[in-house]
């Protein structure tokens, strides 16, 4: 199947071989027998399941941690990783998920940060400003070598990461999870750089959560499973439900549970909000019961702020916020709460969770004032019954629910912040990101219980930068642009490119309708 | 649990280690006094220990002290204003404080390591220029009310009695202890300690919990300096509580506390302050440790407390990840 199997010259060898790498953890097989070959020049997608072992195998190309067992060849010839710096000499750089910069500094002394070149004993800052503009060109950034990297938009900062990457000669550059945390705009153009890479000859290891964009963008794929090779596809072979489907190991014929329901009153009603994103624009919607809502537009739009401020985090600057018809004065997330409004907020391990605490006391949280006994008590015996019965509902899958949050995976943590809210019993129902760095399987079962909660009759809102979750799961969808209102679709019609218009704040091709 | 265990261990090994190298270690007069400083120190040790709950810090401690441990016999002594008047004022010049710590931290989102540090000097500089340097005492009189932190409760049947600031310390501890473990507020403590934002997004008054944090620490420092006072009976305005804030807070981390927050018992933090006083004590009394190298065998103690607890940790960790890994 490879190039060099049919019998072509050597040059063709791969330029990366990974042979049969066994690691363990404490007896635990991270990653069994797995192999990797990548070819000179291309983008080659790694995905799996959270806990597949991407990760793993991408720490070890980068000599973060070595195998336990296997080679790993570089042209041909194997070489021993042993260390990040030995990666690095042979021209292979990580970006990790979460960006590595101090942003206290400049552009430039980040590209430099370590290697800072010296003139007479001090720090040639001509220099730097020189070459990293020459590596800011490569990535099309068009910022100075002098702005502070706090200054930067999460998009850009990563952008200042592949030009670092970029100035210590990478030739192969992994990238695990680039877009998480960028909008739809920032995406693309952070392919429009991987592209123009590939084709100045670096090549790309790209994980990734986002199927669609790997179909975009590789133009090999291999997939892992449970620690172990699952499949390989190349370019021609590429597709979702392909893809889907050696992930998880079976057939998923409705990844998005849609049924139709019927719609109530309306529930959630904002008028002329304003949030401290933008002060000078306001949007007005209406949620109704059972209804689902996805709020799409890019990061910056002012999508989060509007949810933090119906929840009452943020002081809204103007208008008015009505849950069954009555007016509320949000002073505190209480004032939400108590109208019957929950949040399951964009970050989940600062906002939605203390991974410090047991599952147990992170789902009673909320509700342990309603249930309080004798003015201030604990009602200890209803906190153990509310988190068995939510363990229960939502499969949280725990040996024990005094387990502490931390030492569970992304879902599951994902879960939990579910199961705290829904023990409250929630009128409107809003998430920001809810399946952001959840694996496949728990994906699904957070959309089932969306599905579900909405047939009970709860407004749910939504917020979500994954374009086929905005699609596939919103009964209606509201984007912003900038603080407003640019457009609503109806469920017939949506599409990925009514949306993105709507979005930049383009007049949308049917004019008028909106 | 455990750690309680380790901490109570501490303790049974040095109080075991003085008396063989001391045979005035386990005099009546040398334990009751141990006991009575161990309990003084406990109150104000419990304050500090829930200000570290919520990951703050109070560093005012001692100057609290020095204030009202002053302020106590010059109001009642120079300016005759009678008992109930003046721990009335005592109190409510605690709980301003407390309240003020609370609200600058809170409201004006200032650290609670400088607001606190300027609590330490203001408080001792108020001190100073209100009684104008000089020592105030109870000169012999006042000796009912003086029974609070020298009187004790005899044992039926025997000849010893528990001292009054234990039986303080007791009511303190034990509603501390229902605090922190029974009541909602006690849980909403524990949480915002280690993620306030979090906590906040749950629905819960984050800012209310921290001020009371900080009025509970004010009000047992006041307490700690009118129960101080009252023992000794007087007291020098330059250097009255100095360094309290300090065994304070290394009780609190030798108890169990962390200083990132949320972690904590209040047991553990009484044991913590008693390990504190016998080992000052039998520095006092095992004749080949210079008393002058006090601080330092302190100081050697708690490092060494604290990093074994580290290890042991860590030690928890690796095995924990062995039991996952098996039963996978």
């Amino acid at each position: 199947m490879d190039l060099h199997a049919d019998g072509t010259v050597d040059q063709e060898s791969p330029l990366l071989e990974v042979r049969r790498v066994t690691k363990r953890f404490a007896g635990v097989c991270a990653l069994n027998d797995v192999s990797l070959t990548v070819g000179r020049g291309e983008v080659h997608a790694v995905i799996g399941e959270n806990g597949a072992g991407k990760s793993t195998l991408m720490k070890i190309l980068a000599g973060v941690q070595p195998p336990d067992a296997g080679e790993i060849l570089l042209d041909g010839k194997a070489v021993n990783i042993d260390s990040v710096h030995k990666a690095l000499d042979l021209g292979i750089s990580l970006i990790h998920q979460e960006l590595n910069l101090a942003d206290n500094l400049d552009v430039g002394a980040n590209i430099f940060l370590g290697r800072e070149p010296t003139k007479m004993g001090l720090i040639d800052f001509g220099r730097i400003r020189r070459e990293s503009q020459k590596y800011l060109n490569m990535v099309a950034l068009d910022v100075s070598p002098t702005t502070l990297v706090s200054r930067l938009t999460i998009g850009h900062q990563q952008m200042v990461e592949i030009a670092k990457a970029l100035s210590v000669n990478a030739r192969i550059l992994i990238m695990d999870e680039p877009t998480s945390s960028l909008s739809q705009h920032e995406a693309e153009q952070l392919f429009q750089v991987i592209r123009q890479l590939r084709d100045q000859g670096v090549t790309v290891i790209y994980i990734s959560h986002r199927l669609s964009e790997v179909k975009e963008l590789a133009d090999r794929v291999t997939v892992l499973r449970d620690g172990e090779n699952a499949g390989r596809l190349s370019r021609e072979q590429i597709d979702h439900d392909r893809m889907v489907q050696l992930m998880v190991g079976r057939d998923i014929s409705q990844f998005y549970a849609r049924r139709p329901h019927s719609i109530g009153e309306p529930v959630l009603e904002v008028q002329e909000l304003r949030t401290t994103a933008w002060p000078h624009h306001a949007s007005s919607f209406t949620v109704q019961a059972g209804q689902m809502v996805g709020v799409a537009g890019l990061v910056g739009a002012g999508r989060t702020e509007l949810l933090r401020a119906i929840f009452g985090v943020d002081r809204m600057l103007g208008g008015e916020v009505r849950v069954a018809g009555k007016t509320l004065n949000l002073r505190s997330c209480r004032d939400a709460i108590d109208a019957g409004i929950s949040l399951v907020p964009e970050d989940r391990k600062q906002q939605g969770l203390i991974l410090e605490m047991g599952i147990r006391s992170n789902i009673g949280l909320p509700a342990l004032n309603r249930h309080k006994r004798g003015g201030a008590f604990l009602n200890r015996v209803r906190e153990r019954k509310d988190s068995e019965r939510m363990i229960g509902e939502l499969q949280i899958k725990t040996p024990s629910d005094l387990q502490l949050a931390q030492y569970l995976s992304g879902g599951n943590q994902q879960k939990i912040v579910l199961a705290k809210w829904l023990a409250m019993e929630p009128r409107v129902l809003l998430l920001d990101e809810p399946t952001r760095g959840v694996d496949i399987g728990a994906k699904q079962e957070i959309y089932r219980l969306m599905e579900e909660l909405a047939e009970r009759g709860v407004a749910i809102l939504f917020v979500s930068s994954e374009m086929e979750e905005v699609l596939s799961m919103s009964d209606r969808v509201i984007v912003l642009h900038e603080g407003r209102v640019s457009g609503e679709l109806r469920r017939d019609e949506l599409s990925e490119e009514a949306v993105m218009q709507l979005a930049t704040g383009r007049e949308p091709v049917a004019a008028g309708k909106a | 649990m455990k750690k309680i265990l380790g901490i109570l261990g501490l303790l049974v090994f040095i109080c075991v280690m003085t008396a063989l190298m001391s045979d005035r270690f386990l005099t009546e007069f040398n334990v009751e006094n141990l006991i009575r400083r161990t309990a003084l120190f406990g109150i104000i040790s419990v304050g500090a220990a829930f200000v570290i709950i919520t990951s703050g810090i109070d560093l005012s401690i001692g100057s609290v002290v020095c204030l009202i441990g002053c302020l106590l016999p010059w109001m009642l002594v120079e300016k005759k204003l009678g008992v109930p008047l003046s721990l009335f004022l005592v109190i409510c010049i605690s709980l301003a404080i407390g309240l003020s710590h609370g609200v600058l931290i809170t409201k004006m989102k200032l650290q609670p390591f400088v607001v606190t540090l300027c609590g330490l000097l203001l408080y001792r500089g108020i001190t100073r220029g209100v009684v104008q340097d000089q020592t105030q005492g109870f000169k012999s009189g006042f000796t009912t009310l003086r029974e609070l932190s020298q009187g004790q409760m005899p044992l039926p049947g025997t000849d010893f009695g528990i001292p009054n600031p234990c039986l303080i310390l007791l009511v303190v501890a034990v509603l501390a202890i229902i605090f922190l473990n029974f009541t909602i507020y006690g849980r909403y403590m524990l949480a915002l300690g280690r993620n306030e934002e979090a906590t906040r997004y749950s629905g819960i008054n984050t800012d209310r919990m921290i001020i009371l944090a900080y009025v509970i620490c004010g009000m047992l420092s006041g307490l700690g300096g009118m129960l101080f006072v009252l023992d000794v009976g007087s007291a020098q305005p330059v250097d009255f509580g100095s360094f309290y804030e300090l065994y304070a807070i290394a009780a609190a981390v030798l108890g169990g506390c962390s200083l990132r927050g949320g972690e904590g018992t209040i047991i553990g933090v009484v044991i913590g302050a008693a390990v504190m006083q016998v080992l000052k004590n039998s520095i006092t009394l095992i004749d080949w440790i210079p008393t002058n190298i006090e601080y330092a065998v302190i100081g050697a103690v708690i490092l060494g407390g604290v990093i074994v607890d580290e290890l042991v940790k860590r030690f928890a960790a690796k095995r924990r990840a062995m039991a996952q890994a098996r039963v996978r």
